[in-house]
């Protein structure tokens, strides 16, 4: 058994056992309108601390991780995006890395048999990351619906778009499929599922993970999980859900009745998530811009880098060099400044 | 004073890359004989005024540290943090996603999982977390916090100097976390409390006070390249001239002072020498040497950035005193990361040089505009090029060759092209490693940073396993009996190296390969390469080899 994994586990059990228990006992405008607003600022000026914080730092060299061949003789192909020499290779080089992992998608596996390395072509955790994400923003992009009215044609359109794929089980029984299914919902469970269980199945990455690596993934596997309930089985008063998230918006916060306890447990998930966010390493999504290695330019020869704080050193001077080394100098033929004739009167002199 | 080493198959059977099942904090280094190099010598550590100067053995308990060390290591963290943006988001966003884990040699090589790039950084981050973040300090272990101890200390030590900074675990990083820039905080750090080894530590002393890494004074500096001159000579019938702190010349060139001391890298040193004066004899070009800035090489860089930049100063120092008009470089590995990356913002602008331009071609380097240094790969490819050097291949011909790219001048500066151009001008037969170890990908030599020393051998050749394993690979597949290189290191580590996973293989500099090649004026039948090999029987072995 492992510590970190439960322990991740158990945290997010216990904020269900406190929504639920919390909404029981009727405190809907504590989990509806206080903790949201409290998740918010907490999420935006943690945000914007830790940015600016970095963006203090200082950048003393240009160390740009040069993946491709330098821009050197016109004979000779360089690699525009994998060592830039143009600010738009730079750009370029960073809007394929934050949309499409292109540094991740290289990955292989390595493997030992019989006394030979192969390395395959390792595209899973790729696979799984782009899921992950992309499933993500569909259904960040989705909820937008209940902060805006009317509700802006492009939010609708990739409505329809993510719900192309159609089941609908119709029995009196059990009915499934109305509304109609989102599909990013369901491939953010997945993957999120396939990242967790990844952690623990493969031994190395187990090894390197800490709880701190499962919170967020089990966090996220509880708001996709109570979002998918609400929508699919354990139906929630959805106009009543959209008049309290406009009222958050608009700041006439209201809480209407009768919405549902699972409402307000995905919401408090949500807060959550929303408040570790900037204390935590979630933060890649706003490091990755700074990132030294993949933001700068790879022409470092040609122009020069200034360094704010180039620290003053101590040097050993070429004149004291040669005060060390001059008579050994003269005899082996090698030229010196000051001959050492020259020299040897001004000791003369000094006595 | 080599250790008795392991025969290859054991190492290979021994090789687990299943991680202990207790947790890493849990699990206390162990410093190993054959892993380590030893602890600095106080009095190198004192000529360069670096503090805690004093003997001090990592095997002992006491590493006799200053009375306030966890205060000095938290001091410096926090002030790298701030001058390093690279440090504190490398710091920060880390998912552990473990991409990188088995793209490092030296846990492919040894298996320990403090090996993978991912958990060395953790070393530090964890450090990290505990002192200046909130969450860590609350939650302390759970959010992979702890705080600094003795064991730690030791920990860092013991994992920073077995990663040779080559970046290959950055290249794979989704965003593009250094470990290199990581192991270069970390060894600052241990720098504070007196803690390098002596492989670093002496020689940026000797390069300091003397010119260059090994110490060599200026008359021996002469003596040296002289001997190369008379060697030259036996096997060409041509005397070169090299000249010293020549005023006023064209060209100041600046090479790893390793390649004038130690085979192979002395037949790289003669490749220059006859190249410059076939240049000279031809188009009068003029090129300088200096005992003064007698290295190219920089093991400040492996210390601190401070230190970096007091030994790298001396190259704008001399091309200045000795008014020439660029500056050209050997071949060397992170001599060229440092030239590229660092160098014209550490002691620049160099506005006293000139945009290089290559006087027999007309070429103007652009990419080295500013810096005003060019690698002596660019140099060689453009007079090959523009039909500059009279070249006869058929002296290379008994061999088959491929190319190792090094590290630095690959993923710190994009040198890919121009060595195997030369190479393919040079030599008829070449064939390249498997793409996943060659070019942006290559895996380092086991041996940089450093960490070349005699007593560290067992890291050394695990840490060669990628490299060796692709070797032993064109070797099985082609014949391939020679690896070139373009770094010193490589030079001085490799032979042991391929001894170990490939044996049969040699190594070479590209200018050894281009010297063989080149016709000088006047010279006689060459009979012989600059080994003193006689080509006939090298051909004729070749030969009786492709028969088999």
């Amino acid at each position: 058994m492992n510590r970190n994994y439960m322990f991740a586990f158990i945290a997010v059990l216990v904020l269900f056992l406190i929504s639920w228990v919390g909404v029981s006992i009727g405190l809907q405008w504590i989990f509806g309108v206080i903790i949201p607003y409290l998740a918010v600022a907490l999420f935006v000026i943690g945000f914007v601390r830790k940015v600016l914080g970095w963006s203090h730092s200082a950048v003393p060299f240009a160390i740009p991780t040069t993946g491709g061949q330098a821009k050197s003789f016109d004979w000779i192909q360089d690699s525009k995006l994998d060592n830039p020499s143009s600010k738009l290779g730079v750009f370029m080089r960073l809007a394929l890395e934050v949309l499409t992992f292109r540094s991740l998608f290289r990955n292989t596996r390595m493997k030992l048999k019989e006394g030979k390395l192969f390395y395959q072509l390792e595209i899973f955790l790729w696979v799984g990351a782009l899921a992950f994400h992309y499933a993500f923003l569909t259904v960040l992009l989705r909820h937008t619906r209940f902060f805006l009215e009317p509700v802006p044609l492009c939010i609708q359109l990739l409505e329809t778009i993510d719900s192309f794929f159609r089941i609908e089980i119709i029995y009196p029984q059990f009915q499934f499929g109305l509304p109609a299914v989102y599909l990013s919902g369901f491939v953010l469970l997945a993957a999120v599922l396939y990242l967790a269980v990844r952690r623990i199945v493969i031994p190395s990455v187990r090894y390197i993970s800490l709880a701190s690596d499962f919170f967020p993934l089990i966090l996220i596997f509880g708001i996709a999980f109570s979002g998918i309930m609400m929508r699919y089985v354990t139906k929630i008063d959805i106009n009543a859900a959209k008049q309290l998230t406009l009222g958050l918006v608009t700041f006439h916060p209201t809480v209407p009745e009768g919405i549902g306890a699972i409402f307000y447990i995905h919401l408090f998930f949500v807060c959550t998530l929303l408040a570790y966010f900037p204390y935590s390493k979630l933060m890649h999504l706003g490091g990755i811009f700074l990132s030294p290695t993949r933001n700068m330019l790879g022409n470092t020869r040609a122009y020069r880098h200034v360094n704010p704080w180039n620290s003053p050193v101590h040097v050993h001077t070429y004149d004291e060099y040669e005060e060390e080394f001059r008579e050994k100098m003269v005899e082996a033929g090698l030229p010196v400044d000051k001959p050492l004739e020259a020299t040897a009167e001004q000791a003369a002199e000094k006595e | 004073m080599a250790e008795a080493k392991p025969k290859p198959q054991d190492v290979l059977d021994q090789l687990n890359y299943q991680p202990p099942r207790c947790d890493w904090m849990d699990t206390p280094v162990e410093i190993r004989k054959g892993m380590y190099c030893y602890a600095s010598n106080p009095k190198s550590v004192a000529t360069l005024g670096l503090p805690n100067a004093r003997p001090w053995n990592p095997l002992e308990d006491d590493w006799k540290l200053p009375e306030n060390w966890q205060q000095i290591i938290h001091e410096g963290f926090k002030e790298r943090l701030e001058r390093f943006r690279s440090f504190k988001v490398f710091m920060d966003i880390c998912v552990r996603c473990g991409a990188c884990a088995d793209k490092c040699h030296y846990f492919i090589g040894t298996g320990d999982p403090k090996n993978m790039p991912v958990l060395r950084a953790e070393l530090l981050r964890s450090v990290y977390r505990n002192d200046f973040s909130r969450m860590g300090k609350i939650l302390g272990k759970l959010n992979g916090a702890r705080p600094m101890t003795l064991n730690v200390l030791k920990e860092w030590w013991y994992y920073l100097f077995q990663c040779s900074e080559c970046r290959r675990c950055s290249l794979f990083c989704p965003y593009g976390i250094d470990t290199a820039e990581i192991t270069i905080m970390g060894r600052e750090l241990l720098n504070l409390l007196g803690l390098n080894i002596d492989w670093i530590a002496t020689p940026v002393s000797n390069c300091y006070m003397n010119g260059n890494h090994l110490g060599i004074q200026p008359h021996a500096f002469k003596d040296m390249l002289d001997f190369f001159v008379d060697d030259i000579e036996e096997k060409t019938g041509v005397r070169v001239k090299p000249k010293f702190m020549k005023k006023g010349a064209d060209i100041l060139f600046i090479t790893p002072s390793g390649d004038v001391f130690a085979d192979p890298g002395t037949y790289t040193a003669m490749g220059y020498l006859m190249l410059f004066h076939y240049l000279e004899e031809k188009y009068g070009l003029d090129v300088t040497w200096s005992t003064y800035a007698s290295e190219g090489g920089n093991f400040g860089f492996f210390t601190s950035h401070e230190t970096m930049k007091r030994l790298n100063s001396k190259m704008y120092a001399e091309a200045k005193r000795l008014k020439v008009k660029w500056i050209l470089g050997g071949e060397c590995g992170h001599m060229w990361r440092v030239i590229n990356q660092y160098m014209d913002t550490m002691n620049g602008p160099a506005d006293f040089l000139d945009v290089p331009v290559n006087p027999i071609t007309g070429t103007r380097f652009e990419q080295a505009k500013s810096n005003k240094m060019v690698h002596i790969t660019e140099f060689t490819a453009d007079l090959i090029r523009n039909g500059k050097l009279d070249l006869d291949q058929s002296r290379n011909d008994y061999l088959k060759v491929t190319y190792h790219d090094s590290c630095n001048p690959s993923r710190g500066m994009g040198l890919f092209d121009e060595p195997r151009y030369v190479i393919q001008n040079v030599c008829k037969h070449f064939y390249e490693m498997p793409p996943n170890t060659i070019r942006e990908q290559t895996f380092c030599c086991g041996s940089g940073s450093g960490l070349n020393a005699g007593e560290n051998m067992e890291l050394r050749l695990a840490g060669g396993l990628p490299r060796g394993n692709a070797v032993k690979h064109v070797q099985d597949s082609y014949g391939v009996n020679m690896l070139a290189t373009i770094c010193a290191i490589d030079r001085a580590v490799l032979p042991t190296l391929v001894d170990y996973w490939a044996p049969g293989v040699q190594v070479t500099g590209v200018h050894e390969l281009v010297a063989n090649a080149l016709n000088l004026p006047g010279q006689n039948e060459r009979s012989t390469n600059l080994r003193g090999e006689e080509l006939e029987e090298l051909k004729a072995q070749a030969e009786g080899n492709t028969d088999e």
